[in-house]
């Protein structure tokens, strides 16, 4: 090895914080979530491919056979309730990606330097609230390709486009919970789709919820993933918002003011 | 420069039914290295993970540079550099990126980061792969970057738990005189390892630790001593040979002479001279051993001279100690 000098000089004050740290912090650890969704393609593809196939699936397979009342096209219907399916699922990568760093003993070393502590979360939320916004526009463009139309203006679409994010970010904040709770990628796989899948289907996702059984219209009509859902629906196709915004935003704000702690517990105590 | 960097007192850590740390107590002055030597499972890695500030201890009280490693974490982790024993790097970034990640979080400012990465990629020869991601590392070259990261802060103290486990030769040997280095220039270095060898050549103190107790603290000079500079270790098959050979060589031999069935160990503080002393005594009375290794004294041997044992039957507790660690998290 060469002869540079590793010099020990301590530099100013040790105990000096450096102004904005915290976001310093979060920001390092974003950028380098994000690259690892670069690097690792892979790690796209379920967030990406899965929900192409649904658009796919239900637009030119079960769609036919979907019968809606009122004038407005089952494309029309799919496409915000695929919007919201898409963040949901994609929620599954934070508690992969927190799971996978303790493993790796990564967090060990994050414990032992004088970082923010929020700062391996709220940077792991942010990389994934980041790349929601690709794959939301992915789908816009993919919807716009199979026939899907906006009623409304480009406001209320933005209003959606905002709330399916929002919603998302809550539903990060779940899953690291689960991702530190389970402690291995494998697992908080195994454990996150059996949760997902019946709030995904048994939903106003992609048929409304009037023809399940009575029971389980009752689930289906009083969860978040339907509130947010049909508020996405009604700010781009018109009709009344106020309720199902209101509903959705409730849910985002009661599930992060109840896992964001649980979560940052978690973390505390990871090693 | 008599000053403590680091002081721990009658610590104590508990995973489950596992008493991994059982009231260790050690100081270690500024600029000095300290050797934390045992078997897998004995509890090195859990005191360095208390004084890293990264579990909290049940009992007892750490000190790095005068502050509280449970009340000022804070203060600790701006003063130390920590390299685990499993590589703890981001396989997605790039060494660059490694190094100025942990620049930003060790908060160094700004102006500092890239060229102190730079500096450390140089020192570490990875300046040619500086610029690939880690997936695409040896073994060898990922730990030198872990122990890169560990400097990236310039820290005072530095852990180092098991640093040279699977380096190859060269590697170890660059090691060793990085350190060297660094504690040359102030830094104070906290070493565990399971090689005599390493806290030898390294160490200026070496504490022992057994299931979770310091059983030993002495000076490498000190310690080797007690033990003896060279083992004779040698097989004399057949029967009966094997104890009148032991019987003979205690009689002859200053050192200490030991026989495990057709086995026989002498340790001896007295060189290769020995090795001539127990050669001639055998064939004087017409025995000659049918293998013989001459050796330094390694782990199993400090551990045999200290507790009786062997440091091997130390596995059961490793791998409670793994689990243990585990379930804290749970």
């Amino acid at each position: 090895m060469s002869s540079v000098p590793v010099s020990v000089a301590v530099h100013g004050d040790r105990d000096q914080r450096i102004p904005f740290g915290v976001l310093r912090d979060t920001f390092a650890i974003t950028q380098r979530n994000l690259i690892a969704y670069r690097r690792v393609p892979q790690l796209l593809v379920f967030s990406t491919i899965q929900p192409v196939l649904f658009v796919l699936m239900f637009r030119y397979v079960f769609g036919g056979a979907i019968t809606l009342r009122g004038p407005i096209p089952y494309v029309d219907f799919l496409m915000p309730g695929i919007f919201v399916q898409t963040v949901v699922f994609g929620a599954i990568a934070t508690a992969i990606g927190l799971s996978t760093d303790m493993k790796s003993g990564l967090m060990e070393r994050f414990h032992a330097l004088p970082m923010a502590r929020s700062a391996v979360l709220t940077g792991r939320t942010m990389a994934d609230l980041t790349r929601n916004v690709f794959v939301v526009i992915l789908m816009m463009i993919v919807g716009f390709l199979v026939g899907w139309r906006i009623h409304t203006n480009v406001l209320a679409l933005l209003a959606g486009a905002f709330l399916v994010l929002l919603f998302g970010y809550a539903m990060s904040w779940i899953f690291a919970t689960v991702g530190l709770a389970v402690g291995d990628p494998e697992s908080a796989q195994a454990a996150a789709f059996p949760v997902l899948a019946p709030l995904v289907f048994a939903s106003s996702v992609f048929v409304p919820p009037n023809k399940m059984p009575g029971w389980l219209q009752v689930f289906a009509d009083h969860q978040p993933v339907s509130a947010t859902a049909s508020a996405v629906r009604a700010l781009v196709n018109g009709g009344p918002t106020a309720t199902y915004v209101w509903q959705s935003v409730a849910w985002c704000v009661a599930i992060l003011v109840v896992f964001a702690p649980i979560a940052v517990r978690l973390y505390r105590r990871t090693v | 420069m008599s000053e403590n960097a680091i002081v721990v007192e009658g610590l104590r850590k508990r995973f489950g039914t596992v008493l991994a740390l059982d009231g260790v107590t050690f100081e270690v002055p500024e600029a000095t290295v300290f050797g934390l030597l045992g078997p897998n499972g004995a509890g090195k890695t859990t005191a360095v993970r208390v004084l890293a500030t990264v579990l909290r201890p049940d009992e007892g009280r750490a000190e790095v540079l005068g502050h509280d490693v449970v009340r000022e974490p804070e203060a600790v982790r701006r003063r130390i550099g920590l390299a685990g024993q499993n590589a703890a790097v981001d396989p997605n970034l790039t060494g660059r990126e490694n190094l100025r990640m942990v620049g930003i979080l060790g908060q160094l400012p700004r102006e500092q980061i890239a060229p102190r990465a730079d500096e450390l990629l140089e020192r570490f020869d990875l300046s040619d792969a500086a610029d690939r991601p880690l997936r695409t590392y040896s073994g060898g070259m990922r730990r030198r970057l872990d122990v890169a990261a560990s400097l990236v802060q310039r820290p005072p103290v530095l852990f180092l738990d098991e640093p040279t486990t699977g380096l190859d030769l060269t590697s170890r040997n660059e090691l060793w005189n990085m350190i060297r280095e660094l504690v040359n220039d102030g830094t104070t270095v906290l070493l565990t390892t399971q090689y005599l060898e390493e806290a030898d050549r390294l160490a200026n103190r070496i504490a022992v630790v057994d299931v979770g107790r310091v059983i030993a603290n002495d000076t490498p000079e000190q310690l080797k001593m007690q033990l003896g500079s060279t083992v004779v270790e040698m097989d004399v098959r057949g029967d009966g040979r094997a104890e009148r050979a032991g019987r003979l060589l205690e009689e002859r031999i200053g050192g200490r002479v030991e026989r495990e069935g057709d086995r026989i160990r002498i340790t001896s503080d007295q060189g290769a001279h020995v090795l001539i002393d127990v050669l001639r005594s055998l064939d004087g009375d017409g025995l000659s051993p049918d293998t013989l290794t001459v050796r330094e004294p390694s782990l199993d041997d400090v551990f045999l001279a200290l507790t009786g044992r062997h440091a091997e039957a130390e596995v059961d507790r490793a791998s409670a100690d793994e689990g243990s660690a585990k379930g804290d998290a749970a």
